[in-house]
């Protein structure tokens, strides 16, 4: 089972990378550009647990390390086997939203 | 006597450690960052600059699941005096034992320069050799140094008086231009509610001897000083 967590800024929390980058590809002369936000990728391999235990646990990783809660929103999806998505959970504030 | 918490990839731990014990004289001991107690011939603990655990992940978030921390936790649940520069300000706010994140700096590059902060309440364990608005010249050195609290908490820390130093200008002015890294109202020092835990930026260790070209470092140290042998004396932050 592989999981992967996705870290962004929350909204309204100032992104000084995401400026950078916004500006660096208007320059280079791509148009149409509204925001850039840069967020960090996990990937996390799980082994030996069930699907809602996977869940859990993600959760209490991200909440207890992976993201700082006050200036990070975080979601995750979890892959089993080959490129399968089984499962798509996205939370946000510790919202389960599906 | 002062202990100064050693990290993997602290490098201001033997700055600290200089100016306590060679500069004022100051009985001081290094500690480990596996130590799970901290003895209690300690009365102050000082987690010093550098780049803990080498910043992965977010500074401090490393750093702060070291055995050391929890031992630092119960020593500043009892009481004892806590000062974190730099990264280890960045380790009190990852810990949750002071309130709010720090973010990349604005302009994105590491600063290394002398700034000028003013000194926002002068009643602490920590600033009670300054007087209050006093300017002082110390050196920042950091990419993540972009203080952010949301609302609720920027309003506590203002009715609290937990803000202690601002970024300012040389006369004291404290605006957008002297303010080096885009912290929110110009913070570069906060204290928690009690009193007995600061989180700094700036580096008071670096300005602390004549030969060196600066001494507004001491008055921090010296307050310190001050307060570790004036037993039982009350911190709170609030006290105005």
């Amino acid at each position: 089972m592989k999981a992967k967590v996705y870290i962004t800024l929350k909204k309204g929390v100032l992104d000084p990378q995401g400026k950078a980058v916004q500006s660096g590809l208007q320059h280079l002369g791509f148009r149409g550009i509204k925001d850039v936000r840069v967020g960090k990728l996990i990937e996390i391999e799980l082994d030996g647990l069930s699907l809602e235990e996977a869940q859990k646990s993600l959760k209490d990783m991200c909440e207890s390390l992976l993201a700082n809660t006050v200036i990070e929103d975080y979601h995750f999806e979890i892959a089993e086997g080959s490129e399968k998505v089984t499962d798509k959970c996205i939370l946000s504030e510790g919202r389960v939203i599906a | 006597m002062f202990g100064v918490v050693v990290f993997p990839g602290s490098n201001c731990d033997h700055d600290c450690y200089h100016v306590l014990k060679h500069v004022l004289g100051q009985p001081a001991q290094f500690v480990w960052h596996q130590e799970e107690t901290i003895d209690p011939s300690f009365k102050v603990i000082v987690l010093p600059g550098g780049f803990s655990y080498g910043d992965y992940l977010r500074t401090g978030a490393i750093a702060r699941f070291s055995p050391v921390m929890k031992a630092v936790k119960r020593f500043a649940d009892n009481g004892g005096l806590v000062i974190g520069i730099c990264n280890g300000f960045q380790i009190l706010l990852e810990a949750r034992l002071l309130p709010g994140a720090m973010l990349r700096n604005k302009g994105l590059r590491f600063i290394c320069k002398d700034v000028y902060i003013r000194v926002e309440n002068n009643k602490t364990a920590f600033t009670s050799e300054c007087t209050h608005g006093q300017v002082l010249r110390i050196p920042i050195a950091h990419g993540e140094g972009n203080y952010f609290a949301p609302p609720q908490v920027l309003k506590d820390l203002k009715d609290n008086g937990q803000i202690v130093f601002r970024y300012c200008t040389h006369d004291g002015i404290v605006n957008d231009e002297a303010n080096p890294n885009g912290s929110v109202e110009n913070i570069a020092g906060i204290i928690n509610k009690e009193g007995n835990i600061l989180g700094m930026m700036p580096h008071p260790e670096r300005a602390s001897e004549e030969i060196l070209g600066n001494t507004d470092g001491l008055y921090i140290f010296k307050s310190i000083i001050k307060a570790m042998s004036s037993e039982r004396q009350s911190y709170s932050a609030t006290v105005r």
